[in-house]
């Protein structure tokens, strides 16, 4: 047998995976009946029903149209979700204005061009703006500077 | 009449000083983003949503709904003067918008569009003020069986009316669907599929999940390409469409603003369906229909009233059943949660001023849509040249320090990236990410009337047949899926999603 659409080899995949995964994790805790349902009662059949989506899926990937997967963007990929994982780590302890530029500027590596001084001054100008709306209009409780400096 | 003096109370709501300015407020700032390609409606919502948490209630979802139709209409901007859809709902507008202003005509385009989404506005909310009451009131006598089988139907219309494969798409919602039972089970205490993790007890925030899935995703998909604008700054000619215009697009006008109502208030309708169903429905009925892709002006003005008619009208489930009928909905239910409103038909009656306060300032946001934009359109012209560049950073940022605002939390950004990564592998996959969202914020109340459902019925499942409302509901479930999957309707909804 061959895979002739790949999307939906892979979307079958994924779905099974995640309907069993449901199940499994489900197990651990109590079934319940039909009149008085335990916390594993709908999940578990969700969980099923999304089994056999996912294999049904699977399975007809294998006939009818050909369809590949189109290539992922891995680098603007890794970037932007590496700008925001430091974003998130390092706003307690930096401070808005700093987290802001280091997101600006990883995040603008993701870009097709990237020129230095046009990003120094777009991460500045994020930051005052961040500082001003959500720290002041918003009162949302950010740190603006790291706490070391108070 | 009643209705007379409910709207009299909207109005009075509406026409407050502070709900005025953040009426304007929300339309303007929805437009400045709806303008901006490569952002839609959902994300917009999504990354908003903080600035609206210290507002009282009926201004914050005054404002949100404002940012919604703004969106919408700054969308079509977009896609006149650039043939990029700012948002979904406006890619059939690119069709004949784009060519009007290739010929030079991008202001009457712009203005018909405008005139036109205005029309449909009106119609649109003085049918919410004549069915919502109705409605609510049948709602207020559902049970739980009834619920259950509302949101079965609500869930197969939103499939049924998706892009693509059909069973991608349900598979989509049962997970959306597992993905909302993530957390405390409200009858059992017991935390569920939470890995040991504290900060999973209280379940994913739906701001997450929607600002991964739709924001971040959408930025890295951008990213892939490099982008091509061509920007028609020049001449953008006169805004007001002329005499001859005006008799060519009427009757598209009230075409697309009678199909756009009506689509909007089915469940999975809304804003998008209702644009290529104008499309489709304008290019049948012309006698001429030769012009259509290459700037008819009547290509223009129904799916830009449908999509705004359609727009409105899905706030009709909302606010009578509480039920959303898409991911923007989705939103606007989170919206009235974090608010401290539960939605459903009671809101109607325990806080008439929130309802008809947020009716009327449709209306009145709809007007001021019209009055303010033809004149700053050149902003919004200036605003399409800054390079994406300079704006995903930007969009970046916003959807970070959204998430984090809500509960304070790094977790919840960290989060936001599994489902980023979710969402931009299911746009390779060709899965819509809309109708998981939609599953996501029923999940958690369908468990909860399928319990007691069960629970009063003794364990005995045919109680979803036995009662009346709840057995046509589910009857038309199983229609709906059965016209979808008979082989000459589901050839004709390919050709339709084709165009």
């Amino acid at each position: 047998m061959k895979i002739k659409n790949a999307k939906d080899f892979w979307a079958g995949l994924m779905f099974l995976a995640f309907g069993l995964g449901f199940v499994v994790v489900a197990r651990s805790y109590s079934m319940g009946t039909a009149v008085r349902m335990g916390p594993s009662y709908f999940p578990t059949v969700l969980g099923v029903v999304l089994a056999v989506l996912g294999a049904v899926i699977l399975f007809k990937s294998f006939s009818g149209e050909r369809a590949a997967v189109p290539p992922l963007a891995f680098r603007p990929l890794f970037l932007v979700l590496l700008a925001i994982i430091l974003f998130a780590l390092l706003l307690k302890p930096l401070g808005l204005v700093l987290s802001t530029f280091v997101l600006t500027i990883v995040g603008a590596y993701a870009g097709h061009e990237f020129r230095w001084k046009e990003v120094l001054i777009l991460a500045a100008v994020l930051a005052a703006f961040a500082v001003l709306v959500f720290n002041y209009a918003l009162q949302l409780p950010f740190s603006v500077w790291p706490a070391a400096l108070g | 009449m009643e209705l007379f003096g409910e709207l009299a109370l909207g109005f009075q709501v509406a026409l407050s000083w502070q709900n005025l300015f953040y009426c304007l407020f929300g339309v303007l700032l929805g437009t400045l983003i709806g303008v901006l390609p490569g952002i839609g409606p959902i994300a917009t919502i999504a990354m908003l949503l903080p600035v609206t948490f210290t507002l009282p209630p009926v201004s914050a979802l005054i404002m949100l709904a404002g940012i919604y139709y703004g969106a919408q209409y700054g969308g079509s901007t977009t896609a006149i003067l650039v043939n990029i859809p700012g948002e979904a709902a406006s890619v059939v507008t690119t069709l004949d918008g784009y060519q009007m202003a290739r010929r030079g005509r991008a202001g009457a385009a712009l203005g018909i569009a405008a005139i036109g989404s205005f029309i449909a506005g009106c119609v649109a909310t003085l049918l919410i003020a004549l069915f919502a009451p109705p409605l609510a009131d049948l709602a207020l006598k559902f049970g739980p069986a009834e619920y259950f089988s509302l949101m079965v139907l609500g869930l197969v219309a939103a499939t049924v009316l998706a892009h693509g494969s059909l069973i991608k798409a349900i598979a989509m919602v049962v997970l959306g669907l597992l993905l909302g039972l993530v957390g405390t089970d409200v009858n059992s205490g017991v935390s569920r599929f939470n890995f040991g993790i504290p900060e999973l007890a209280d379940g994913i925030g739906f701001v997450t999940v929607a600002m991964g899935m739709f924001g971040i995703a959408e930025i890295v998909a951008n990213l892939e390409h490099r982008e091509k604008r061509e920007v028609f700054t020049a001449k953008v000619g006169k805004l007001l469409p002329t005499a001859k215009d005006f008799k060519d697009a009427s009757g598209a006008i009230a075409r697309g603003t009678l199909l756009g109502s009506a689509l909007g208030i089915l469940p999975g309708g809304g804003a998008l369906l209702a644009s290529f169903a104008a499309y489709t429905v304008e290019k049948k009925v012309a006698r001429d229909a030769s012009q259509f892709g290459k700037g008819d002006i009547r290509g223009v003005a129904g799916p830009e009233s449908a999509n705004n008619a359609g727009a409105q009208t899905s706030f009709i489930p909302l606010l009578t059943l509480g039920i959303p009928s898409n991911a923007v909905m989705a939103l606007m239910i989170g919206a009235m949660m974090i608010q401290g409103i539960a939605p459903g038909p009671q809101v109607m009656s325990e806080k008439p001023d929130l309802f008809w306060g947020m009716i009327v300032s449709m209306w009145v946001g709809n007007f001021l849509l019209v009055v303010l934009n033809l004149p700053l359109i050149g902003m919004w012209i200036k605003l399409l040249t800054v390079p994406y560049r300079f704006l995903f950073p930007a969009i970046l940022l916003f959807c970070c320090i959204g998430v984090y605002s809500i509960n304070n939390s790094s977790f919840d950004v960290l989060v936001m990236t599994l489902f980023a990564v979710l969402g931009y592998v299911c746009v390779k996959l060709e899965c819509e990410p809309a109708p998981l969202i939609l599953g996501f914020i029923l999940g958690p109340m369908m468990e909860e009337n399928l319990r007691r459902a069960m629970l009063l019925s003794r364990g005995d499942p045919m109680t979803f047949l036995q009662k009346p409302i709840s057995a046509s509901l589910l009857a038309m479930s199983v229609f709906l899926l059965i016209i979808v999957v008979a082989p000459a309707v589901r050839k004709k909804r390919e050709e339709a999603f084709q165009e």
